[in-house]
């Protein structure tokens, strides 16, 4: 090699190096020239036939047994038409209208499709008719060659297989709104260790259909929920799945056990037939809530792919309001089931003992007002176990009198009249537990939020401003049958994930304990024995083989003064409503029960023999023969 | 009369300014925003920022052109020992991102690995200045020194990408400062070898439960799925598929500005980025391509043009670092994501979205444009 300058040397490297890059540039050129001129066929295919796309995979909702594993809400498949608006080839309307020869889709359905197309992502697919019977999905097969883009898919839907059965406990599941993604996407977004990203966080909330509007479905809304999944899918032009690039499985929701034994609600549901009202049955010692009756009820199976707009208008006209859950939100004055509570409240706050006694003329005077008692010419001699027992009106006009309105709303507040009972569902009311502090803030003007005397009377015997839920009249029937022990009421028992099979107690919770002397109690437990035996409930408790404390009650629907009332004179809206507490066995209470007949007029008469079917079926097993066999209740 | 002292006067802006170099650059930049646009549509990344990052790096870019070779030369070692020095700073307090200790938070989060970049082949170049006329074979070894310590150190982030380019801009100092060229031709034969046996063997070297020497799991991963994109169809392979895909689809004249399909139904990832050259193959086809390698091709031969008339040696083995660093950020771009080379973090300069990127890029490109416009001033 001759010797070269260092200058030389440094642009003769230059030129190599140049011809280095020219070398890399035409290997890359011949790289190109392979894959988009000699390959080209073979990649066009490839990427004609790369669509991708992200399918939300729905998580399974728990399923809801009752407490001895009757299935009451579950998941059914069926087939559903879904379009995916990248893989069509003619204009959307025309499609519709095509596919409307082979398969009917309803107006309703055909907006609500328009509606959504413009804010879907268009490799996703999007239901247009859900529920395809055997026929159609047959017929649009043998056509599917025509409609690219457009296949049948199967997807789960609530169903509640008894139907309107525990409807108002139950609830039901709903299409998720625009509302809903917005709180479901802050939920998710709290709890951001879950999901990593926010695409990951906006595919969960997609893939979130349905959720419980009401009742059960919504209170344990996050336990049944359970997590969807999404797979990242290769799809052809036409929409078919070529094969899984990744998939994130859903986690099922978990099932839930209600405390409710289904056959009981069933029972009871059946022997108000077509009569309107609430019915609470509480075990006292846990406060599982055995059943929880609103009549008349509704089929949940109506709102799971949306209600059509004639059976919500017909829902929520009705008069006999079937959307209204009545033990949770309906309130009542107690009427005399109210006795057994003023009765303890008067030993307890030792403004009577039990032998003392009153002549009962048939009336008591207060001032210029005559307060009546049902009995014309009155009881005669009564002492406490036998107003219990008849009801005697007068007794308790003259103990609310003595004790005053503040005593009275001091020694019902613990028992939960007029309290939120914290059952686990939402929507609970309070209902009005009359104090002088109550009405000063109820009324905004000083006079008229005056306390008057007068209106403390008619307190006594459950009527006046008292206003009460039956779940609150069970609940406090059960703390007294469960000897001042209180515990929350509940509907679901237990929380099972379905995969590992872990459950989580909703344990029953001892709340609080009231300070009730057993002497006092063993009185009014005698007095609602003798309810039964001979007093007014002895009709319907006739030849009973067990012991039942029990008190009648009735309310009335709106003052009718001084008149004697005659039930067949009013309407049927603006009759007295006929309600019955009971506890059995009534020396070891294993069942408390309150209800409500609406506008049936004397509690014995209606709501009375009610208690007795379902505690018949209670304690002895037996069937009320009115009642159709249970198989028949799908 | 009046306007032409008014261009005069501003002409201060663009004096010495090499008119072929700007040229070649606008043409790039003007590709990269059309390809952008076609990326972009329908996302949130917003071509306004693009537009900021673009007239930020030519504000770098006018701002480095004014500062003459000579200062340069004198910053050189201090840039050096500086960076050096944030490099030490990330091994030992840097923050963590998606498995990676890259940044340093010194008020602002930096990438110290970014400014070696620029900062190795000035400190080799600086040495090989102060050596002229003395260059011994040991100076290669000293100069191989300096250059494996940020390299090791970058590696070790983990950061192969930019540990290679900072390790290849030393290089071509080294080796256009005249380094034997018995030293080159065995590395060059034996490099040649190793791609050869790696293609041969690679069933059996990627198998199962074989773990390679000094590379990571996941940088043997990434060679394995390059030799058979389809062994891992899901993960890396994935990537490569579809930008192939995108590529070949193409065809000899594209499908056309915004009717990448492979682009607008995100099969493309890093579609703004890493893979724009994807987005842009597929649009523009082959006849897009070739237009594409002869910009590039027209910048590396100014970028050596300006550094072979270069004053001293100092300035000519920083411009022809400079200009083959820019070749070679284009080609392993290129060539990754046309599926030649194994996937790692390179963007195609001048047409890539990212403001890091655009930020070197320009101080490259004002460097040259630098050692242009002295190359009479301080000739020597």
């Amino acid at each position: 090699m001759s010797y070269k300058s260092p200058l030389e040397d440094f642009q003769r490297r230059i030129q190599i190096s140049l011809w280095f890059v020219i070398f890399c540039l035409f290997v890359l050129f011949l790289r190109f020239f392979w894959l988009q001129v000699i390959k080209h066929t073979k990649y066009s295919t490839a990427s004609e036939n790369n669509r991708i796309a992200i399918i939300t995979n729905p998580a399974s909702r728990g399923l809801i047994y009752d407490r001895n594993g009757i299935v009451i809400a579950q998941n059914y498949p069926s087939y559903s038409l879904e379009i995916t608006p990248a893989g069509i080839d003619m204009p959307i309307e025309n499609l519709l209208d095509s596919l409307n020869e082979l398969i009917l889709i309803p107006n309703k359905d055909r907006q609500q499709f328009l509606k959504g197309l413009p804010t879907a992502k268009k490799t996703e697919s999007i239901a247009i008719r859900n529920f395809l019977s055997d026929e159609e999905i047959a017929r649009f097969l043998s056509q599917r060659f025509r409609y690219p883009g457009v296949e049948v898919q199967v997807r789960y839907f609530r169903d509640y297989p008894y139907k309107s059965l525990a409807s108002h406990l139950l609830g039901y599941t709903g299409k998720v709104s625009v509302k809903d993604r917005e709180t479901l996407a802050a939920e998710f977004e709290e709890n951001s260790d879950d999901f990593t990203t926010e695409e990951a966080r906006a595919l969960r909330v997609k893939g979130i259909q349905y959720m419980g509007k009401i009742g059960i479905e919504q209170s344990y809304e996050k336990h049944l929920r359970g997590l969807p999944g999404f797979n990242q899918v290769e799809i052809t032009a036409g929409g078919r799945v070529v094969r899984n690039l990744s998939s994130t499985p859903s986690t099922p929701g978990n099932d839930l056990t209600l405390a409710v034994d289904i056959k009981l609600q069933y029972i009871i549901e059946q022997l108000y037939g077509n009569r309107r009202g609430a019915a609470v049955v509480i075990e006292p010692a846990t406060g599982d809530v055995l059943a929880f009756v609103s009549m008349p009820t509704f089929n949940p199976n109506s709102f799971t792919d949306g209600i059509d707009a004639d059976l919500w208008k017909k829902l929520n006209d009705s008069p006999e309001k079937p959307l209204f859950n009545r033990p949770l939100r309906g309130t009542y004055p107690p009427g005399s089931t109210y006795k057994p509570f003023m009765a303890l409240a008067a030993l307890e706050g030792h403004f009577r003992t039990p032998t003392q006694g009153i002549n009962d003329p048939g009336f008591f005077k207060f001032g210029n007002n005559v307060f009546r008692d049902d009995a014309k010419g009155g009881h005669g001699f009564v002492d406490m176990r036998t107003s219990i027992a008849m009801s005697c009106d007068t007794y308790y006009y003259m103990l609310a009198k003595d004790m005053g309105v503040n005593a009275m709303h001091n020694f019902m507040k613990p028992l939960g009249f007029g309290q939120l009972t914290g059952i686990d569902i939402n929507g609970e009311v309070r209902g009005i537990l009359p104090s002088t502090d109550w009405k000063k803030s109820y009324y905004k003007d000083p006079a008229k939020g005056k306390w008057i005397e007068g209106e403390t009377i008619s307190l006594g015997i459950g009527q006046g401003y008292n206003s009460f839920t039956i779940l609150q009249l069970a609940q406090a029937t059960a703390i007294l049958a469960n000897k001042g022990i209180v515990m929350k009421p509940h509907l679901v028992k237990n929380i099972e994930d379905p995969i590992s099979h872990e459950k989580i107690l909703t344990v029953p919770s001892e709340s609080a304990r009231l300070q009730l002397k057993q002497e006092n109690l063993d009185v009014i437990t005698q007095g609602m024995i003798d309810v039964n035996r001979i007093g007014t409930g002895r009709v319907p408790f006739d030849g009973v083989q067990y012991t039942v404390a029990g008190k009648t009650g009735t309310a009335q629907v709106f003052s009718l003064g001084s008149k004697d009332y005659n039930a067949m004179n009013v309407t049927e809206f603006k009759r007295d409503h006929a309600l019955y507490i009971a506890f059995a066995p009534a020396e070891n209470p294993k069942y408390a029960i309150a209800l409500v007949v609406e506008n049936a007029g004397f509690g014995a008469s209606s709501a009375a023999p009610i208690t007795r079917q379902a505690l018949d079926y209670l304690m002895l097993k037996v069937w009320p023969s009115g009642v159709p066999e249970w198989k028949n209740a799908h | 009369m009046e306007k032409r002292t008014l261009i005069y006067r501003l002409s201060f802006l663009w004096n010495g300014f090499d008119p072929t170099l700007a040229l070649i650059l606008f043409g790039l930049v003007v590709v990269g925003s059309i390809t952008f646009l076609s990326a972009s549509s329908g996302t949130v990344i917003s071509w306004v920022e693009q537009a900021r990052n673009v007239s930020m790096a030519c504000g770098i870019l006018w701002i480095t052109s004014r500062i003459p070779p000579k200062w340069l030369e004198k910053i050189s070692l201090w840039v050096y020992l500086i960076g050096i020095a944030l490099l030490l700073g990330v091994a030992s307090f840097g923050l963590i991102k998606k498995g990676a200790r890259r940044w340093l938070n010194i008020g602002i989060v930096i990438q110290p690995s970014e400014v070696m970049k620029i900062a190795m082949p000035m400190m080799l170049a600086w040495y090989f200045q102060k050596r002229e006329g003395f260059i011994k074979q040991w100076d290669f070894l000293v100069a191989l020194l300096f250059l494996i310590l940020p390299t090791v150190l970058i590696a070790r982030q983990p950061d192969l990408g930019t540990a290679i380019l900072v390790f290849a801009a030393g290089l071509y100092v080294i080796i256009l400062a005249g380094l034997p060229w018995k030293f080159i031709l065995p590395f060059l034969i034996l490099g040649l070898l190793g791609i050869c046996l790696i293609v041969i063997f690679g069933d059996s070297i990627c198998a199962k439960g074989v773990s390679w020497p000094i590379l990571q799991s996941y940088q043997q991963h990434r060679i394995c799925t390059l030799l058979d994109p389809s062994s891992d169809p899901l993960g890396k392979g994935f990537h490569t598929l579809q930008s192939m895909i995108a590529i070949g689809s193409g065809g000899f004249m594209g499908k056309g500005w915004m009717q990448g399909t492979q682009t607008h139904l995100e099969f493309i990832p890093e579609k703004h980025t890493d893979f724009i050259f994807a987005v842009y193959s597929e649009e523009f086809g082959l006849i897009g391509n070739i237009i594409l390698l002869i910009l590039f091709f027209l910048l590396i031969k100014r970028g050596l043009q300006i550094a072979a008339s270069a004053p001293n040696l100092f300035t000519r083995l920083l411009g022809g670092s400079v200009t083959l660093i820019f070749f070679t950020y284009a080609f392993v771009n290129m060539a990754m994501v046309s599926g030649m080379l194994p996937v790692v973090g390179v963007p195609l300069p001048f047409i890539s979205y990212g403001g890091t990127a655009l930020v070197t890029l320009g101080l490259g490109a004002g460097i040259l444009m630098s050692i242009h416009r002295h190359r009479r001033l301080v000739q020597t």
